[in-house]
């Protein structure tokens, strides 16, 4: 089990690694031309994602569909709240504008071989060691 | 085998990864890739001084695997499945990107600006890092990011998702639109 698991968590990157790449969902030009509105390709690949992702959920919820583990699959609740969401949002937004990748293209450019990526590594990491610091004094 | 070394439709690889979701989700997992950067953080031992970081990171350890394989896929595609790797976006964009002062277009990602002549500039260091930086932090700030909240949480019908993914582009269109007409043909023309 656990062999298989390992090797299922690193397949499933890979898959994601490949179709990222192939969907060219990792190139800085097509969240440009996404947030410029100049193109329907993000927002085709995205609104499929989401289509596929919320007819598998209620059929997952429907058949109350087991893990490998032979668990429930739950669903948690993200917890209620406006500011954290809007605000953190806008902040993340910024820097997938600048760098054109969220977090998972980052290490998929950087596996691509645009090995620049370590800076903008750097900087996400202590953008997160900044917020675990802040997280008392910012309004959530 | 052609299919393998064109770009790969939005239809076909929205599906894919929507199947990478439901996949994490049969293995008893989320799908949420910005985890790793908080995990990152407890490895190193942040966990010590600021109790955000301080929890048992190992049990977020499926998550590395997930990163480690989306490393080996990039290369994977890169070695074995891409002939031409320039992207066809629209004329209009490069258009604007021209006149932000771009002149590489063609690979998958602006060598202007994903080269070490652009990172090891002063200004261009400090335009990775930060927007890194933003990642980071606004990622952990809002819960998630594109993974967790765009894909995972709006399957969900989770509103706090969608609320997010409004900031995601509140910000996005500020730095566009406002930001980056101003900084980058600046930092470009500091390189070139």
């Amino acid at each position: 089990m656990k062999v298989f698991k390992f090797f299922a968590y690193i397949t499933l990157g890979i898959l994601f690694g490949i179709v990222m790449t192939k969907s060219e969902a990792i190139s800085w030009f097509r969240i440009q031309e996404m947030f410029r509105f100049q193109s329907f390709h993000m927002y085709g690949i995205i609104g499929t994602a989401v289509a596929f992702g919320v007819l598998a959920v209620q059929v997952i919820k429907r058949s109350e569909a087991k893990d490998i583990q032979g668990k429930p699959i739950q669903f948690n609740d993200k917890e209620k709240s406006v500011a954290r969401y809007l605000l953190g949002g806008t902040f993340f937004g910024i820097g997938w504008a600048m760098t054109g990748a969220c977090p998972g293209p980052i290490f998929v450019n950087f596996g691509y071989g645009y090995t620049v990526m370590i800076v903008v590594i750097i900087g996400a990491f202590l953008g997160t060691l900044v917020y675990g610091v802040l997280k008392e004094r910012l309004p959530h | 085998m052609d299919w393998i070394y064109e770009p790969w439709p939005w239809y076909i690889s929205g599906a894919i990864i929507g199947s990478v979701m439901v996949g994490l989700l049969f293995m008893g997992k989320t799908f949420g890739f910005s985890g790793n950067f908080r995990t990152l953080c407890a490895m190193s031992g942040a966990g010590s001084k600021i109790p955000f970081f301080d929890y048992d990171w190992r049990k977020q350890s499926w998550n590395l695997l997930f990163l480690v394989g989306a490393v080996l896929g990039g290369y994977i595609t890169s070695q074995f499945f891409t002939m031409d790797s320039s992207v066809a976006i629209s004329e209009q964009t490069v258009e604007d990107l021209r006149a932000l002062g771009l002149n590489s277009f063609d690979e998958i990602q602006p060598t202007d600006i994903f080269g070490w002549e652009f990172a090891t500039s002063i200004g261009g260091l400090l335009f990775l890092l930060i927007g890194g930086f933003f990642i980071g932090f606004g990622s952990r700030y809002a819960g998630g990011c594109t993974s967790g909240h765009a894909i995972t949480g709006i399957s969900e019908l989770q509103v706090p998702s969608l609320i997010a993914v409004v900031g995601f582009f509140i910000g996005g269109l500020l730095m566009t639109f406002f930001v980056l007409p101003q900084v980058l043909p600046w930092l470009l023309s500091a390189v070139n």
